[in-house]
């Protein structure tokens, strides 16, 4: 009744691309800003700025960045957190020894990542599916290998650079809420910046090469660029991603973080929120962060009396039969189930 | 069908919430049962070291469960809650945020943990204890005022190794022309004793090549080929983490390669890793820092009282097991910490600050530990502002085929090694921007 389109009258062009048609839409994105920006940083505590909001932001921003490589350009890759890991330890060490703004530190940190990104992408100009899945997996393992041996990057045998306390123009980034406003500021930079890009020239390249590559090249898109184009912007922003991570939640770049389960879990993210959707990497990243987490805290409570090693099991076991249920309900994602809702609210109360 | 099963599911969830709400309040409710010192265990009861993660917490926690049946310390209690870290850095500084507004004191019981808990501790005043692990620089407390590695750290266990294998070959000169294997996990755990070892070869005149593993060390055969027909090594040393910790035995077992010439680390002795070897891990040897078994009075104290009531943490078959005796030794550590502050302080639940300063002025002697009844389950223990390590000895402990026998105890090379960490803590300090306190006008 009140979300659609009848009566939506598009008088320009600019009306007519807008990311948002429905009015409701840009009703409740101006909400979720206002929650996001006003709202949580005053009322929510510490603990869940610091320990909740901060990774799930972070983890949203490289699932996005994967969702643009598998979900649009249809390149799977399993190295994406060792993409994360070289954004983290190149901005850390801009940051931290050559004294580079932060701002530009995390820049530079994604525009690092960005660079091996595209070295460890040339192999998809010859390969497909599983095999580039494999070369992506070289990537996780060179990329390991050489940050944990060189002695230059980890600045010595405990293989790890802490995090410097966090400056702005001379302002101390220290408290969770000013972490939170850094986070956020990034986040939705990025988010508006990519839902152009995969609305755009480059989105709908990417899409033709992800439905049928030959097909592709035969309208003239040029599979060369727009493949490393695809491996580029997806590594930048796993490098910002790994960046933001470690200055505001790990404080300390060590190897360890960024292995091959975080590379799998971004999969994860994205194939539970929704392949080629900016809307399910939140989704995905909020699913595989927060769920383990609400999921404890619950089984704390209702589970008092059992004997604490089967309550830790449970939480796996439940986790586990969540994704299995969602991937049974709606294999293309929550993104999708999100996409069943509006149509249905469309034609609601009068469905035909 | 499926939109039922959708709308289900949201129903469960918010039935869930519910429930995750209304069981804050009562728990809420239920802590005003008078004062209690409350740890946060952070642990790993999931994942691939979960034998580990277990039987440390589960030991800590039976001897908690212990002293509330006597009463509590000087009359405080002990309350805890566990959270699962999974080995997972991020669920553990998760854990770590969640409980923090209740603890003064931390285990993170993994590295990469202890490295995102050293910044948060120092600046919130929480004592971060990583013994045996974490980072061996840490030793250093006019560095790292926050964080304890006691009783000692992976810098030391390497010296006193090499002066045990001296042992074994029959005096310290022997070890001249010796050639040992340093078989690591290439992790930045296994790597950080490579100089160390490298340092030391050259000082004894011995040769050292290492030999990395790449993770999770499942397969080893390329390094043990090498090991035992190219490099031809007397010793080896085994410098794994869980399941790889396993392999090298099977993998000496079919070189050949007697299995007292290995020597392990101690996260690679516990009655988890060899159980798995078979008889292939008879003679093996590792080092430790608590003895092993339940012939202690204390221990026995728990196994009567706490197993005896049905109330412990853990399978009654994996009580005196290494690493739920590291637990038990773990939560001592603590409860001499509170003893001492409590002391200076008076009876009191303690703040980070007062925990901290009884961290710094632990005196656990020979009388101490016979008190406790823990005699030859530990050696002595004496930190300071500038040690925080403390330990004085580290031991070694022999796989018999059927349990674990303390054959050795030995001090590492103090100088040695702290010469190093003092460098080492020096550059982190000029790193991070850190004035480094003055102990001397430190009480």
């Amino acid at each position: 009744m009140f979300y659609r389109e009848c009566g939506v009258l598009k008088e320009t062009y600019r009306q007519d691309m807008a990311i948002f048609p429905i009015p409701l839409d840009r009703w409740g994105l101006g909400v979720m800003l206002v929650l996001a920006f006003l709202v949580i940083p005053f009322t929510a505590s510490d603990y869940w700025l610091s320990s909740i909001m901060l990774p799930f932001y972070c983890f949203s921003l490289a699932a996005l960045g994967l969702n643009f490589l598998t979900g649009y350009a249809g390149q799977v890759s399993i190295g994406h957190a060792a993409f994360m890991a070289v954004g983290a330890y190149s901005s850390l060490i801009l940051y931290g020894r050559y004294g580079v703004p932060l701002p530009l530190s995390i820049l530079g940190g994604g525009i690092f990542a960005s660079a091996a990104g595209t070295i460890f992408g040339i192999p998809s100009l010859r390969i497909k599916g599983f095999y580039l899945a494999v070369s992506t997996l070289a990537a996780q393992f060179i990329i390991e290998w050489v940050l944990t041996h060189w002695q230059w990057v980890s600045g010595g045998v405990f293989g790890t650079v802490d995090a410097p306390d966090m400056y702005i123009f001379g302002w101390l980034i220290d408290t969770p809420v000013k972490k939170y406003y850094l986070v956020l500021c990034v986040l939705i930079l990025l988010t508006v910046f990519g839902k152009n890009l995969v609305r755009g020239q480059l989105g709908r390249n990417w899409t033709a090469i992800r439905d049928m590559d030959v097909a592709a090249e035969i309208i003239g898109v040029s599979l060369f660029r727009n493949k490393l184009i695809a491996f580029a912007v997806s590594s930048f922003y796993a490098g910002v991603a790994g960046s933001l991570i470690t200055f505001t939640y790990y404080l300390a770049a060590n190897i360890e973080e960024f292995n091959l389960f975080l590379s799998f879990h971004l999969l994860g993210m994205i194939i539970i929120g929704g392949m080629g959707t900016v809307l399910g990497s939140f989704f995905g990243a909020g699913f595989m962060t927060l769920l383990p987490i609400f999921i404890n805290q619950t089984l704390l409570t209702i589970m008092e009396r059992v004997p604490s090693d089967i309550r830790a099991n449970s939480e796996a076991i439940v986790f586990g039969g969540l994704i299995v249920f969602f991937l049974i309900v709606e294999p293309y994602g929550m993104a999708r189930l999100w996409q069943t809702i509006k149509e249905k609210m469309r034609l609601w109360p009068f469905p035909y | 069908m499926g939109r039922k099963l959708i709308f289900g599911f949201f129903a469960i969830v918010l039935a869930m919430s519910f429930v995750f709400i209304s069981g804050q309040a009562m728990a809420a409710e239920k802590k005003k049962e008078g004062p209690t010192q409350f740890f946060g265990i952070l642990i790993y009861r999931t994942g691939p070291f979960a034998a580990g993660g277990s039987g440390v917490g589960s030991g800590w926690e039976d001897f908690m469960e212990l002293r509330n049946m006597q009463g509590g310390v000087n009359g405080i209690k002990y309350s805890w809650e566990e959270c699962e870290t999974a080995y997972n850095t991020a669920r553990g500084v998760e854990c770590y945020e969640r409980l923090k507004d209740k603890m003064v004191l931390v285990h993170p019981l993994s590295t990469g943990i202890t490295y995102a808990l050293i910044p948060r501790g120092t600046k919130e005043h929480k004592v971060v204890i990583s013994s045996g692990y974490g980072r061996a620089d840490a030793s250093d407390g006019s560095v790292f005022p926050w964080v304890f590695t006691t009783p000692t750290n992976y810098w030391s266990q390497n010296s006193a190794k090499i002066k045990f294998i001296g042992k074994q070959m029959g005096g310290m000169d022997k070890l001249k022309g010796l050639k040992i294997a340093n078989l690591y996990i290439d992790i930045p755990y296994g790597q950080e004793t490579k100089p160390m070892l490298d340092a030391l070869g050259k000082k004894f005149g011995f040769t050292v090549r290492h030999f990395p593993v790449p993770w999770p060390g499942i397969d080893q055969k390329a390094q043990w080929l090498d090991i035992v027909r190219r490099y031809k090594a007397d010793w080896v040393i085994n410098r794994n983490w869980g399941v790889s910790c396993t392999v090298p035995l099977k993998e000496a077992a079919r070189l050949r390669f007697p299995a007292n010439r290995i020597l392990g680390g101690w996260w690679c002795g516990s009655e988890e890793d060899v159980l798995p070897a078979g008889p292939a891990a008879k003679g093996y040897y590792t080092a430790n820092w608590h003895g092993v078994g339940r012939n202690f009075p204390l221990i026995q104290e728990i196994v009567d009282k706490v197993y005896g009531k049905m109330k412990g943490h853990i399978s009654f078959t994996r009580v005196g097991s290494v690493y739920w005796n590291r637990g038990v030794y773990t939560a001592l550590i603590n409860e001499e910490a509170m003893r001492t502050a409590h002391k200076k302080f008076g009876v009191k639940v303690l703040t980070g600050d007062e925990m901290r300063w009884g961290m710094e002025h632990l005196n656990i002697t020979k009388e101490r530990i016979k008190e406790l009844g823990l005699e030859g389950f530990m050696g002595p223990v004496k930190t300071s502002c500038e040690n925080h390590e403390g330990g004085k000895t580290v031991l070694f402990q022999q796989w018999d085929g059927k349990k674990w026998v303390k054959v050795d105890e030995i001090a590492p090379m103090t100088d040695f090694v702290w010469k190093r960490i003092k460098a080492s803590a020096a550059k982190y300090a000029k790193e991070k921007g850190i004035t480094p306190r003055d102990c001397s006008k430190v009480d």
